[in-house]
Order: C-alpha cells, then structure tokens, then sequence
C-alpha cells in the first residue's frame, strides 16, 4: 500500500516535471518579451516619476493636468479613435454580412478586398491616400470634373483626411472578426425564426444581429484600441493639426528631448488601453479580437 | 434579371430586388478598400511631378531615380535583410512556444498567453522608444541585431496565434502514439506535429516577414545610421513633402505583399 502511494506520488511529480519542461519550450519567447518590451516599458514608468532635479516627483504628470494643450490631445485622441471606430461599424457591418450571405467561393473572392489591403504597408496605403486626397489629386479633380465642387477642396493635411485614411486603414480589424462571427450562425436559426412569424427585419434584430455581437465586439475593441496608439496616419495625413498622443510622445522626445513627459504620456496611454481590454477581456476572450490575423 | 430581383434572397424572404441597396454599398465599400491600395502601381509610372492618373506620359523615371540612389538601395537591403532574419528567428521561437503553452497545462499558460500576445496591445511608440533606450545601454542601437529582435518581438504574437490555432484542431494522440512506440518528443514533434501542422507554420513564417518588412515605428527610432529601413526613409521622405519616388517604391513594397499572399494561398492553406 505505501509503495503504491509513493509510486502514485512519484507518477505525478514526473508529470509536473514534464509539465514544467514543456512549459520551459516558450522561455525563448517569453524572455525576448520581457527583456525587448516589458522592462524597457517597466523603466519608461520608473522615468515618468523622475522630475527635471532627478528625484521622484509627479511633476510629469501635473504638467498633463495642468497645460490645456494635453487636454487636447486626449480629447483628439479620443475623438478620432471614436469617430474611426464608429464609422468602422457603419461601413465593416454591412459589408461582412453581405459577404456572409455569399455562397463559398465567390465570399472567399470578395474576402480577397479585405485580405488585400490588411496584408498591405499601411505606409504605403497612407501615401496613396496622400497622392488620392492632395489638392492636385485624383478624388479633386474627378469631384471637380463631375461638377460635385468647383474648387479644389482641401482634404489632406486636416481631419478629414486623417480619418479617410484611419478607417480604410482599420476596416479589415473590424471585418474580419464580424465575418468569423457571422460565418458561424446557422442559417437555420433565420429560418425558424421566420416559420414563427418574425418579418425579416424583426428576425434580423432578434436573432441573427444579437448572434453576431461577439465578433462586432471583438473588432470595434481591436480598431479603438490600434487608434488608441495610433501613429503614421496621423502624422503623415493630418499634417500638423490633428495631434494625438503617440505623436505627442514622440515629438517629446525628438524635439525636446524630454524623455520624463515623454514617459508619462506613455504610461498613460498604456494604463488606458490596459483598462480597456481588462474591462473588455470579463465579456470576451482575447483571442477572439485577434481572429483576424492571418486568416 | 427581373426574376432574380424578385427571387428570395435570405431565410427571411427577402428578395435580391429589396436589398440591392446593400450590393450596391458592398461593391463601393469593396472598390474603395482596394482602389487605394493598388492605385499607386500605375501613378507610379507616370512621367510628372503630380503622379497623374492615369499617367498622360507613362514613364520609368521614379524607378530609375529610386535603384540609381545609392541610399534608397541601402536601405532596401537593410529591410530585406531584417525582415529575413525576423522570419528565420520569430517562426521557431513562436512555434516552440506555441507547442509548449499547448502541451503544458499548468496553471501559468493562460498568464503566458496573455504576456506573448502584448507586444500587439501595447502602442507601437512605446515599444519604440523602449527599445531605443534600452538598444542604448546594450549598445545595439542602429544594428541588425537590435532590428530583428524588435520585429521579433512584434511578430511573434501572430505567429504564436496562428499556431496555437492549428494545434487546437490537432490531436495530440497522434504524437503520443509514436511516443509510445519509442519516439523521444522531439523526433515525435518533428516527424508526426509539424507536418501537419506544417501550413499555419508557414503562414506564420510570411506573417513574420511581412510584420518586419512593413512596420514603420519602432524602426524609425531603432534604425539609421548604417542600417535605415525602408519604411523609416519613407516615413521621412513622406513629412517633408510628396516625392513621386515614394510611389515607385510602394509599389515595389505591393509587389512583395502579394508575393507574399500568393505564397501563403499556395503552401498555406490546406486544399
């Protein structure tokens, strides 16, 4: 009976080794993580504490509560990370359950639309919004020609053109998942819903759009929270006037050199988006939101 | 075409006459998501300052100016190069983790999970100028090395992703089978898991390529010097003012992106 315990006791110490060493297959990765990203990011928080004197203060972040014009790029930040979602939602839904609706092989055609320009430089997708939108462009002179304006209209180097390019650029982090998501509702539960008398728009609200609000979830948080920290569209689309954090970040440290405003900006973003995804991640698991990626 | 209007649709009864609003808006919404990404190939030959399109006079000038510059070549082969290297160090790392958070099912994994897929949440800029710090002290700022570990880091969330994706739908009985029949794991790994798992892999392996080859931010704090990438030349070509060069190498970077999609149609997915 004793060696029958200890043997169990053994058995599964052995598999709690082999556990462990299996586990210890993801060290590579998980010690370039934390030595590339995580304590890099650890010494960002340590310097947001650090004043001008070189001593601890909070002073980087009075200064954020203080100056107006921080107030303002939270606000622009926010408001384009809002407007690009929402109107995300209005343009990607429609369309992702139009694609749903298609037979296999021509959806798999119309997925290419979107495939496409997720696989793309994004640099290189706002360049080609910059030549389309720029005064001398394309979207101008055909606008022009069509009789819609007569002047040339400035599209670029404001907020329109911002948004135009951040929401063709996250179109496909919103389509992608919707898709997943409505690929995978039976056809059935429409047709029960019909055989018990719904009209097509009841059903459609009642049944099928309640079934696909995990996927529109998953994407709307993926879009806000890549706009959150969004970068290169921005600076390359809204020329100077549409400042949001990350460029706040990073004129801070390459004009100004300061790198404790630089920090605390960081760990104020970085503490949103955190809180963000950890209030999202109670209602959804995160591999939902990154269904997308390379499917 | 009047009996295909007037045809059910949906489950709902709908006909195709009743929603042609949404095959309309679907077609613009789908023209507008590609138009601009492809529109910049034929702009790109065009012959004048303001790549007209379509061009009046078609010309290679912009490719001429762009392979005649010594530091535009530079900076092409330091992408390749980078990008190369993030694909050859990021597809094992992530496949080993992948199959490890997998196999193991201590209490850590989901904790682990989390960890390897941050690099995707948290802001590029903060990865950037963490890096940039940090290459300081270890003194690999503007290297090769630091590049690749970088986009390592970047690209190694997908690549764990999209594994662990295929090694859901696969059964693990078949790897212990041949464990049991004598197979160290190792052996039993490499002749009975990867094969079949063999298309994720690739996929991942491409996904890696593209993450380093394309991304702008972390490369345009961590790179210069004797090794600049191409994003971060363009991204500063880009502030100061539209240069048409910029549209021939865009378009060089498209024809890389669909190299890159046809490879991943071709070995990547199960037929």
């Amino acid at each position: 009976m004793g060696a029958a315990r200890i043997n169990e006791a053994g058995l599964r110490r052995d598999e709690r080794l082999e556990r462990l060493k299996l586990f210890g297959l993801s060290s590579p990765a998980i010690l370039l993580i934390l030595v590339i990203l995580v304590l890099p990011v650890g010494w960002l928080f340590y310097v947001s504490f650090i004043g001008a004197d070189g001593s601890f203060s909070l002073e980087n972040y009075e200064r954020m509560l203080k100056r107006k014009s921080y107030a303002r790029i939270f606000r622009t930040t926010f408001e384009v990370s809002f407007l690009t979602t929402g109107l995300c939602i209005l343009i990607g839904y429609p369309l992702a359950y139009f694609i749903s609706q298609l037979p296999n092989r021509l959806a798999n055609l119309c997925l290419i639309t979107v495939l496409l320009p997720f696989w793309t430089s994004l640099l290189v997708r706002t360049y080609a919004w910059l030549v389309l939108l720029q005064k001398q462009g394309l979207v101008n002179d055909w606008a022009i020609s069509l009789g819609l304006w007569e002047e040339p209209v400035k599209m670029v180097h404001n907020m329109t053109g911002n948004l135009i390019g951040m929401v063709h650029i996250m179109l496909p982090f919103l389509i992608l998942p919707v898709y997943g998501a409505m690929r995978a509702i039976s056809r059935d539960y429409m047709k029960a819903a019909s055989n018990l008398g719904a009209g097509p728009v009841r059903a459609f609200w009642t049944v099928f759009f309640p079934l696909s609000l995990p996927g529109l979830f998953a994407g709307s948080l993926m879009v806000f929270i890549l706009c959150l920290g969004f970068f290169v569209t921005p600076a390359v689309l809204g020329g100077g006037k549409v400042i949001m954090v990350s460029m706040q970040i990073v004129s801070n440290i390459e004009l100004f050199v300061n790198w404790g405003a630089a920090s605390a900006l960081g760990v104020v973003l970085l503490v949103m988006t955190f809180a963000i995804l950890w209030v999202a991640s109670r209602f959804l698991r995160l591999e939902q939101m990154t269904g997308g990626g390379g499917h | 075409m009047l009996r295909w209007l007037t045809s059910p649709a949906t489950e709902t009864q709908v006909t195709h006459g009743q929603r042609a609003w949404l095959y309309v808006f679907a077609v613009i919404v789908m023209v507008l998501l590609v138009v601009p990404t492809l529109i910049v190939v034929p702009m790109s030959f065009s012959d004048s300052q303001y790549l007209e399109f379509p061009p009046e006079v078609w010309s290679t000038r912009w490719y001429q100016h762009y392979f005649g510059s010594a530091e535009w070549m530079l900076a092409t082969r330091t992408s390749f190069k980078v990008a190369f290297l993030t694909m050859i160090v990021a597809t094992p790392v992530g496949v080993l983790a992948a199959y490890g958070l997998h196999a193991s099912k201590i209490r850590f994994v989901r904790a682990a999970f989390v960890l390897m897929i941050t690099p995707m949440m948290v802001p590029l800029v903060l990865v950037a100028i963490g890096a940039f710090y940090a290459y300081v002290q270890l003194k690999i700022l503007y290297t090769i090395t630091g590049l690749v570990l970088a986009h390592t880091v970047l690209a190694l969330p997908l690549v764990v992703i999209v594994t662990g994706a295929a090694l859901k739908s696969y059964d693990m009985a078949q790897e212990e089978a041949a464990r049991s029949l004598g197979a160290p794991r190792w052996k039993a790994f490499l002749t009975v898991t990867l094969p079949q798992i063999r298309f994720a892999v690739i996929t991942g392996a491409l996904l890696a390529f593209l993450t380093s080859f394309d991304e702008v931010v972390v490369a345009m704090f961590i790179s210069g010097g004797d090794n600049p990438t191409l994003t971060r030349n363009m991204f500063n070509a880009l502030r100061d003012q539209i240069d048409p060069t910029i549209a021939s190498i865009s378009t060089i970077m498209v024809l890389v992106t669909t190299v890159m999609m046809l490879l991943a149609q071709l070995f990547g997915q199960k037929k």
